[in-house]
C-alpha cells in the first residue's frame, strides 16, 4: 500500500490547534481526576488500616468493586447508566443543563477508578511504617487519630511518593479513554486529524511524542517533590 | 425511572457468549505471546551486551509511556501498511496486546530473574552449561515459578484492558454488549450485566491468585 508522507500537516491550522487543545483536555481530565483520586484514595486507604472492622470492610469493598470492572465499562456506567438511575429531576438536570457532561463524567469515572489504586498504595505505605510505630504511639498515650496525624501519616506519605508517580502517569494514560464518551483529548484529537487528512501516522506520532513529553514532565516534577520530602538521615537520597 | 427488562440479555446471550469467547481467546494468545516475548526481553535487558540491553530498555520504556489505546490505534493503522493488505481487527489487536503487555511482563520477569541468587547462575555455569542453557534449565524455571502470581495478576489486568478493542470495533465481549445495548435501546440492563460479568470473572480470578500467593509464601 502506498503512503504519502506529509509532516507539515501537524503545523498548519487548524490541526496544530487541535493538538494543543488535545493536550489541554488531557491535562484537564487527568488533573481534575487526580484530585478526586487523591481525596477518595487516601480516605479509603486509611480506612483499610483502621482498627474498626466496619471501616475496613467498606474500604475493601470499594477497592474490590472499582478494581474488577474495566475502566471503559466504568465510564459507560457513569455516562450512560447513572443519569437514568438518578431521581427524575436530577437526571433531567444532568442530561439537559449540565455543561459538557462527557467531561465531568470522565473526570469522576477516572477519579473513582484511580482512587482504588491509590488506596492500595496508601494502605501499603501505612502498613510498611510498621506495627512498632503504631504500638509506640499507643503506648505513649496518643489516640488513634493522633497516632495517624503525628506518626503514621507523615511517615507513610514519604513511602507512597514513588508509587504515586506511577499512578500519576497512569492517570494521564488512562485519560485517553475519555474519548470513548466524546471528550476530544489528545488521542481523540489525533484520530480526528487522521479522519480529516488521512495522515494517520503523522497524527499518531504527534500524539505519542506529546504523551512522552507529558510523562517526562510528571517524572521530573515528582522527583523534585520526593527530594523536598526526604527525611534527613535516612537512606533515601534525592 | 423506566422499568428494567432483563429478558433482553437471554435473547442476546448467544451473541454475547461469542464475544466473551473472543475476549478469552485474545487473552490466552496475548498472554502466551506476551510472557514469552517479555521473558526474552528481560533476559536481553540483563545480558552483558550494553547496546542490546539499552535497546530492550528503550522498548519497554517507550511502550510503558504511551496509552494502550494509542498502541491499539497504531497497530490498527500500521499492520495493514506493513503487510500490504488489510488484516482483521483481531490480528492487529492481538499484535498490539502481545507487544504492549510484553513490556509489562518483561518488568515482572526481570524482577523474578534478579531475585534468583547469583550462586545459581554460577553453579550452572560451573557444571559446563552455556549461558543459554543456564537460563533455560536453571534460572528461568525458578523465576517463572516465583513470579506466577504476579504474572497472573497482570493477566487479570490484561483481561480488563482487552475491553479497549471496542475502539477498533473488534467483536469482543465489551463491543458485543455495546452493540446489543444500542440496538435494543437497553443500555442500563446491558452495561450493568457486563459489569457483573467482568466483576465475577476478575474478582474470582484475583481471589485464586491470592490463594496461590499465600500458599507459596508458606511453602
Amino acid at each position: 500500500m502506498q503512503y504519502r508522507w506529509n509532516w507539515n500537516i501537524l503545523f498548519v491550522e487548524p490541526y496544530f490547534g487541535w493538538l494543543l487543545a488535545g493536550v489541554k483536555w488531557t491535562l484537564l481530565v487527568a488533573g481534575a481526576a487526580w484530585i478526586i483520586a487523591l481525596a477518595i484514595g487516601c480516605t479509603i486507604g486509611v480506612m483499610r488500616t483502621l482498627p474498626s472492622r466496619m471501616a475496613r470492610a467498606i474500604g475493601t469493598a470499594y477497592v474490590d468493586l472499582f478494581r474488577n470492572v474495566p475502566l471503559l465499562l466504568q465510564l459507560f456506567l457513569w455516562y450512560f447508566v447513572l443519569p437514568e438511575l438518578l431521581p427524575a429531576s436530577l437526571g433531567h438536570w444532568v442530561k439537559r443543563d449540565l455543561a459538557m457532561p462527557e467531561y465531568w463524567f470522565s473526570v469522576v469515572g477516572l477519579g473513582c477508578f484511580t482512587a482504588a489504586r491509590i488506596a492500595e498504595q496508601v494502605r501499603a505505605g501505612i502498613e510498611s511504617v510498621g506495627h512498632g510505630q503504631r504500638m509506640t504511639a499507643a503506648a505513649s498515650g496518643l489516640t488513634t487519630a493522633q497516632a495517624y496525624r503525628y506518626i503514621l501519616l507523615p511517615l507513610a506519605a514519604r513511602n507512597v511518593l514513588p508509587p504515586f508517580t506511577s499512578e500519576a502517569l497512569n492517570i494521564i494514560k488512562n485519560s485517553s479513554l475519555a474519548l470513548t464518551i466524546g471528550v476530544l483529548e489528545l488521542t481523540g484529537q489525533s484520530r480526528q486529524i487522521e479522519a480529516n487528512t488521512f495522515q494517520g501516522i503523522e497524527a499518531l506520532t504527534a500524539a505519542t511524542v506529546l504523551y512522552a513529553m507529558l510523562t517526562l514532565c510528571v517524572i521530573t516534577g515528582m522527583r523534585v517533590v520526593e527530594r523536598q520530602a526526604t527525611i534527613p538521615g535516612t537512606l533515601a537520597r534525592g | 425511572m423506566r422499568y428494567l427488562d432483563w429478558s433482553v440479555i437471554s435473547h442476546a446471550w448467544p451473541f454475547l457468549w461469542q464475544g466473551l469467547q473472543t475476549s478469552f481467546l485474545l487473552l490466552a494468545l496475548a498472554m502466551a505471546g506476551g510472557i514469552l516475548l517479555g521473558t526474552l526481553i528481560a533476559v536481553v535487558r540483563l545480558s552483558a551486551s550494553r547496546p542490546l540491553a539499552a535497546v530492550a530498555a528503550c522498548y519497554v520504556n517507550a511502550l510503558r509511556s504511551i496509552p494502550l489505546i494509542m498502541v491499539i490505534f497504531w497497530f490498527y493503522l500500521l499492520v495493514p501498511l506493513f503487510i500490504g493488505r488489510p488484516v482483521g481487527t483481531f490480528t492487529s489487536a492481538l499484535i498490539a496486546f502481545t507487544l504492549f503487555e510484553s513490556a509489562y511482563y518483561s518488568e515482572i520477569m526481570r524482577a523474578g530473574i534478579q531475585g534468583i541468587s547469583q550462586g545459581q547462575m554460577g553453579a550452572a555455569l560451573a557444571t559446563g552449561m552455556s549461558r543459554m542453557q543456564a537460563y533455560r534449565y536453571v534460572v528461568l524455571p525458578q523465576a517463572l515459578r516465583r513470579m506466577t502470581p504476579v504474572l497472573l495478576t497482570q493477566s487479570v489486568a490484561l483481561f480488563q484492558d482487552s475491553s479497549l478493542v471496542y475502539v477498533i470495533g473488534l467483536h469482543d465481549f465489551m463491543t458485543s454488549v455495546g452493540i446489543v445495548a444500542n440496538r435494543e435501546a437497553r443500555l442500563i440492563e446491558l452495561y450493568l450485566f457486563a459489569a457483573f460479568v467482568y466483576f465475577v470473572i476478575c474478582f474470582s480470578a484475583s481471589r485464586v491468585v491470592k490463594r496461590l500467593q499465600d500458599r507459596m509464601t508458606v511453602a
